[in-house]
Order: C-alpha cells, then sequence, then structure tokens
C-alpha cells in the first residue's frame, strides 16, 4: 500500500520576489504557486488531456502540494467539500473538460446550497476552438453558472493570478460557496512574466458582509428581554462565521433553549444543557411542537428550509421573528422577519449577547423536557434499546457514542441513516457533523469523509452510510487504498432504500416501487481493495466489532445489518405543520 | 397582484454577467417582458433594464437575488409610475401604399411617426413611444399591407434617480473598473497538436 508522501512546508515564490522583479512562469506554475501562496495543502483531483500542463507543473510541486488522485471527479468534489467542512479551509478540485468538468456539477449544487467554500479549476480546450465541439468541450461556465456563487474562464495566462486571488476570497468571505474557474489549455502553457502574488480582499461590487444596523440589534434584544418563551433555531451560519463560543455566550446568558438544523449540528455541544435538538421532519418532538407555542422566535445563520419549517401558512404564526444572517437574500425569504439582523454572526451575536438580560427560564425550559420524556417512552428508548431481535440503527449509532465518547468526526450519507445518525450522535466540539443537506446527495458521505480525514489528520472519521449510497460513489474505496487514508466505514444495511420505502410504506400503501436493492458482498468488496472489515448481525457482537473497526490501524469497512422495515420517527409529514409532528 | 414592473440593475461589464441575471427568472419560470443591456451614464458601469409581471413579493425576492451575484452593483424595482420609459418601433409598409394614399400619411403624422428610408418598393417609419402608442400604428397599417415590424426593449429612467447617479460617479472615481478580457485567440486558429 503506497501512501501519500510528506508534505515539507517551503517558502512560496512570491517571497523570492522583490519590487518589480518577475520571474517566467507558465499560467499553470502561476496556478499553483497562486494555491501555494493561498496556503492550500491538499488538492483533489483527476487528470485528462486539458489539464495536462497543470498536471504537468504539478509533478514538479509534490513536495508542496498534496494531490489526491481520486477515482472520480464526483468523488473528487465531495472530498474537496468533506476537506473543507473538517477543517474550515477552502476544499480545491482539479478535473479536466467535457465529461471530467459536468462529473462536478452534483457537487458544485452540493456545495452551493450546502454553503461550502470550494476552488475548483476544470481544464478547458484552447480557446481557438472554444464553441467548436471540439474533443472534451462543453460549456462548463454556463453549465455550471446556477450552481456557483462565482465562475470565470480564463483564456490568457496573464489573468491567472488575480482571477485566482478573487476565486479564494470570493469562496471564503461572505456567505461561503463553490467557485469555478475553467482555463483553457492555452492558457495553461503559455509563458508570462510572473510579478507574485497578491491576495485579494476586496472587490468594488461585492459586499461580503452587510453592515450591522444597530436599530435592528436594539430592537431585537428588546423582543428578547420581554419574551416569556422565546426559541433560538441555529443553523451553519454558527459554524462558518466560527462563532461557536459567541452564540453559547448569547445562549447562556438569556436562558434561551436552542434547536439545531442539519448542517448546525455540531455548533453547540450535545450534553449542554440548553441544547433541546433537532427541528424538522425527523427532528426532535419539542423542538417542532413548541416552534408553535414560542413567543419569540430567534433563527441564526439558519435559510428556513422546508424539511425545517413544514407547512410555512401554518409555521409560527404566533411568534415575533428575528432572524440574522448574512445573506440579505435569506431574509423574508420564506419566514417574514419582523426584525431583520443583517450581518456576520460573529459580530451580531456579541452586540447582542450585551443588550440582553441575563435570564432563567426553567419554566419554558421543563416544557422541553416534558416533550423529551413523550418522546423518550414512545421512540427514544426503543430505537436505542430495542426489544426486538433485530438491530435498529439507532443503537449501533448510541454505541459509538459510547465508543468514541463524542470526540469523533460523523460523515452520513442520505436518507434513514442519516436521520437516524444526526439525531443520535454525541459531539462535544465544532465541524463534527459533515452530511449533504440541502441537496441531500447519495454517495456524498465516502468521498466526503476521505477529505474529511485529510482536513482533520488528528480526529477519527466514521463514514455512516447506507446500502443504497454506497454504491453510487464506491469506486473511491480505491482512493482509500492508494491513498490509506484512515476513514472507518460503518454501513447500516437494511437491504432496501430505506427512506423512499419508509414513504412508500406511510404514504403509498406500501406500494414497494423500487425500493428492494440489492447489494455484493460489501467486506469481500473492501478486501478486494485491501481494506479490513467484517460484518455483523446479532447484537451481542455489535460493540465488538465497533470497537475493533475504532482500534485498526488503517481504514476500515463494519457493515451492520439491520432491521429492514424499521422508520424513522418522529416525523412531520409532507404539507403538515411542524406541530402537526407525528411520534408514530 | 401581478403588476408590471420594471427592474434597474448596474453592474460590472462582464462576460456571463447577462446569463446569471437571467437565469434567475428562468429557474422560477418567469417570463421576462423586455430586456435591455446598455453602458450607464458612467463609463464601465452597465445597466440592465427588465421588464416582468409579477407580484412586489416575488419582485423584491427577485431583486436581492440578483444583488447577491459577485458583479452586481444595485438592483431597483419600480412601477410604471415610477419611472419614464419608452420603447422604439420599425414599421416597413410598401411605398406605393403610402404614396397613393393621403389617408395613411395623415394617419402617420398622427402617430408622429418619421420615415427612416423611403425607397421605390418600401419605406420605414420609426416610432417612438410606450406600447400602446407603438401597437397603435401596427394596427393602423396593418390595412396598408405592413410588411415588417420590429420593437425595441424599454429603456427607462427612474424619476427618483439623482441620489445613486452621485454615488455611482463616486465609485467609479475613486475604484476605475476593470477592463473586460474577451477571447483574442477565435480568430487565430494555431498549427499545434490539440488534445
Amino acid at each position: 500500500m503506497s501512501t501519500v508522501p510528506e508534505i515539507k512546508q517551503t517558502a512560496p515564490l512570491e517571497l523570492t520576489l522583490k519590487g518589480t522583479e518577475t520571474v517566467e512562469l507558465t499560467g499553470s506554475q502561476a496556478v499553483l504557486e497562486a494555491f501555494i501562496a493561498e496556503g492550500v495543502d491538499t488538492v483533489f483531483g483527476y487528470p485528462g488531456g486539458a489539464i495536462m500542463p497543470i498536471y504537468d507543473a504539478l509533478y514538479d510541486y509534490n513536495d508542496r502540494l498534496k494531490h489526491i488522485l481520486v477515482r472520480h471527479e464526483q468523488g473528487g468534489i465531495h472530498a474537496g467539500q468533506g476537506y473543507a467542512r473538517s477543517s474550515g479551509k477552502v476544499g480545491v478540485v482539479f478535473a479536466t473538460s467535457g465529461p471530467g468538468a459536468t462529473n462536478l456539477v452534483t457537487g458544485l449544487a452540493d456545495a452551493m446550497i450546502d454553503s461550502t467554500p470550494l476552488v475548483c479549476v476544470t481544464g478547458q480546450v484552447f480557446a481557438h476552438l472554444l464553441g467548436t465541439d471540439a474533443f472534451q468541450e462543453t460549456d462548463v461556465v454556463n453549465i455550471t453558472t446556477p450552481v456557483t456563487k462565482w465562475n470565470y474562464q480564463i483564456t490568457d495566462a496573464t489573468e491567472i493570478p488575480h482571477v485566482l486571488a478573487k476565486a479564494f476570497y470570493i469562496a471564503r468571505t461572505g456567505r461561503p460557496g463553490p467557485v469555478l474557474i475553467d482555463i483553457t489549455k492555452n492558457a495553461q502553457l503559455q509563458k508570462i512574466a510572473y510579478k507574485g502574488y497578491e491576495k485579494c480582499e476586496h472587490i468594488r461590487s461585492y459586499r461580503p458582509k452587510p453592515i450591522v444596523r444597530k436599530a435592528y440589534v436594539e430592537e431585537a434584544a428588546k423582543l428578547i428581554n420581554e419574551a416569556k418563551k422565546p426559541f433560538v433555531l441555529f443553523g451553519q451560519g454558527v459554524i462558518l462565521g466560527k462563532a461557536e463560543t459567541e452564540f453559547r455566550a448569547f445562549i447562556e446568558k438569556g436562558g434561551l433553549p436552542a434547536a439545531w438544523t442539519l448542517l448546525g449540528l455540531s455548533a453547540l455541544p450535545t450534553d449542554h444543557p440548553l441544547n433541546v435538538g433537532m427541528l424538522g421532519m425527523h427532528g426532535n418532538y419539542g423542538p417542532n411542537v413548541l416552534t408553535n407555542e414560542c413567543d419569540v422566535l430567534i433563527a441564526v445563520g439558519m435559510r428556513f428550509d422546508d424539511r425545517v419549517t413544514g407547512r410555512l401558512d401554518k409555521y409560527a404564526r404566533q411568534a415575533k421573528i428575528i432572524h440574522l444572517d448574512i445573506d440579505p437574500a435569506e431574509i423574508d425569504k420564506n419566514v417574514k422577519a419582523d426584525v431583520p439582523v443583517w450581518g456576520d454572526c460573529k459580530e451580531t451575536l456579541p452586540l447582542l449577547t450585551k443588550l440582553i438580560r441575563e435570564q432563567q427560564r426553567s419554566e419554558w425550559l421543563d416544557q422541553f423536557s416534558a416533550h423529551t420524556r413523550q418522546e423518550n417512552e414512545v421512540v427514544i428508548t426503543d430505537e436505542l434499546h430495542p426489544k426486538t431481535e433485530v438491530l435498529s440503527m439507532g443503537e449501533v449509532i448510541n454505541l459509538l457514542n459510547e465508543i468514541t465518547g463524542g470526540e469523533a468526526v460523523i460523515v452520513t450519507d442520505v436518507g434513514q441513516h442519516q436521520m437516524v445518525a444526526c439525531r443520535y450522535a454525541r459531539f462535544n466540539q465544532s465541524r463534527s457533523n459533515i452530511t449533504s443537506g440541502g441537496l441531500g446527495t447519495m454517495g456524498f458521505a465516502l468521498p466526503a469523509s476521505i477529505g474529511a480525514k485529510f482536513g482533520a489528520p488528528d480526529r477519527t472519521v466514521v463514514a455512516v452510510i447506507g446500502d443504497g449510497g454506497f454504491q453510487m460513489t464506491l469506486q473511491e474505496l480505491g482512493t482509500i487504498m492508494q491513498t490509506g487514508v484512515e476513514v472507518k466505514i460503518l454501513i447500516l444495511n437494511n437491504q432496501f432504500l430505506g427512506m423512499v420505502r419508509q414513504w412508500q410504506e406511510l404514504f403509498n400503501d406500501k406500494r414497494y416501487s423500487f425500493v428492494d436493492i440489492q447489494s455484493p458482498d460489501f467486506v469481500q468488496l473492501a478486501k478486494a481493495y485491501d481494506i479490513s472489515g467484517n460484518s455483523v448481525k446479532q447484537r451481542a457482537d455489535l460493540k465488538p466489532a465497533l470497537r475493533a473497526m475504532l482500534d485498526h490501524k488503517g481504514a476500515y469497512l463494519l457493515e451492520v445489518f439491520v432491521g429492514k422495515e424499521n422508520n424513522v420517527f418522529p416525523m412531520v409529514p409532507q404539507g403538515c405543520s411542524v406541530s402537526e409532528i407525528r411520534l408514530k | 397582484m401581478k403588476t408590471e414592473y420594471t427592474i434597474t440593475v448596474y453592474t460590472e461589464n462582464q462576460v456571463g454577467l447577462l446569463n446569471r441575471i437571467a437565469i434567475i427568472f428562468s429557474r422560477r419560470k418567469i417570463n421576462v417582458e423586455s430586456l435591455n443591456v446598455s453602458p450607464s451614464e458612467v463609463s464601465g458601469i452597465h445597466r440592465f433594464t427588465i421588464v416582468i409581471n409579477e407580484t412586489e413579493e416575488v419582485v423584491s425576492k427577485l431583486c436581492r437575488q440578483i444583488e447577491r451575484q459577485v458583479e452586481v452593483l444595485k438592483a431597483y424595482y419600480n412601477t410604471n409610475d415610477q419611472i419614464i420609459w419608452q420603447e422604439m418601433a420599425l414599421y416597413k409598409v410598401p411605398t406605393d401604399a403610402v404614396a397613393e394614399k393621403m389617408k395613411v400619411e395623415r394617419l402617420l403624422r398622427e402617430c408622429g411617426a418619421r420615415a427612416v428610408v423611403i425607397r421605390k418598393d418600401y419605406t420605414i417609419f420609426e416610432t417612438t413611444g410606450q406600447r400602446a402608442e407603438t401597437d397603435k400604428l401596427v394596427r393602423v397599417l396593418e390595412p396598408y399591407g405592413l410588411i415588417e415590424f420590429v420593437r425595441s426593449a424599454r429603456v427607462a429612467i427612474i424619476k427618483a434617480s439623482s441620489g445613486f447617479h452621485e454615488k455611482l460617479k463616486e465609485f467609479e472615481a475613486v475604484e476605475p473598473s476593470e477592463e473586460l478580457v474577451e477571447n483574442e485567440y477565435l480568430d487565430q486558429p494555431r498549427d499545434i497538436f490539440t488534445m
């Protein structure tokens, strides 16, 4: 098994250039110099005809840039997302023109809707061939326009340094997002007089941070101080704004119960007394029901996704809404805000904390505990400690918590296992939950876990995946084999496309239409890739198997067979209000 | 209630921005009634004039989505009473019909039309005005063998815009716009191996 060479830190070339001094570089070298100047250490990619000059240059940068060869460009971009989410840095991805570039589209859409900072560089045919249907030519800039925060085509290498500087600046600032830079092959080959790299700190037409309006902050504080039943909803904005500490101070001072969206998960430790659980379709009972009973709803860095709000015309109508967001387009988009607080929550939260009164709201918090007790009785106890012979997904996650102590990064795919893992996994630190939230991309978890491990090499990374999703991107086992990256793959196999099956059971009279999916022997498959593994069906074997997976040096695949027709509850059926949540 | 709104967008001059703005409408299956792109009074800054039929709630959300684009400076939306607007139209009619019938000449004069080209076989008239006015001349000319008709996109000026104009000028003075880079290689096929 070969591994990725260790990176030696070398000073970027720019430091050796003084004043007006220039050095002759190719466009390709200028791209790599930009990466180094931006502090990029890892690139995920796949070579091809139109990006060969960059790969040729990469050959000489091997000691400064770690390149991870993936098995499919979709795997590359999901790995980039995993890297960005676990590290807080910009993920960087290479792909060639044509199919290489179109294979990025799912990942771009995913990163766009989940606000993940990425810079993707695609090769493109020679500039004089643009529009001629040349070999592997595709109009990638236009294809990706709706799914990128910004994109740009470079046909002349002199543009490379400042366009890449803009790309990194746009990707990471404001509400982060994916940026795609398409570089024609002639520009990659072209020689330029390189003047050094200048980071971009400002674009005149771009306002990453809205100006905080103090009047709204004061109005918000007044509402919170007067509230009897204030309720905080927090999303990924807290994590992206690196405002976990500020957020905690805010809710602690106001005695404010706080519930998380799927992407807000892990911004507040699971054990925090004010953490009242998960919002939305498969969220916790209390947060959903009490959304329609609170008097002031404070949304922090979240966008009122339909999976969170359920039916909008019956959503928190009784409450005054305070909405903190960095993206002005989110204010009033789905839920009308009574008090909009535009701004970076790293700035707005402390302003708000200063103005709110210190309060204890034990009666209001008791209401949440009462609902938790009900949910425990009807749902949670059975899920975590089932009396049936078959294993439940919840008990697997529960045992995983016990062994990792809430210290692991959990990467989830999409479906029932995702909902169960997010509901029951415990987290002590931020940036520990990585999942495809907005787009719901099956096949996300395996490549994202590879990236997550490269982004947080000192942490345990567990990819929790269903039997369906795993088969969408399982080619990335090859990447794991070649790089030796230590990811733990936990397949929860219910031998069904479980979430669709659950809907068919509940809403389509059990007409199971094409959800009965067959799987290969996953352990054998892993073995073919030189990855150790095990498969478990019995409860007695589960804990030792999980322990063996985590203790193993290197990547490991553990398949756990769980109940075939288990359902995820509670559930807010589509078209229903959050307070109409069903416990069974 | 749906009404006619004119959206005015100030932007950088950048290849691809038209598409970025257009898809904000098409993504929501909203038809663009009229679209005009032109330089603004401040060099380096471009101006989009877009007409759609929508409710105010939708239009205001669309403007926020437009302003989210990196290269957009500002987007305004206005109802027709808040703007001065005009469209230009061209009409092609057989010269015989116009020359022979005195009535046509009178009608043209009433509509404020002006002859742009007079040839033996056809004459082209031009008129500028609001939709109702340019439409009226179509109806007038139809019986006389109207051959071709074309109308431009709406151009509009916001009545209360002086404040923003000053800001724009200041903005451009502090930080002049970057030069537009276009593909220079299209007409220079090179004798190189490509793959």
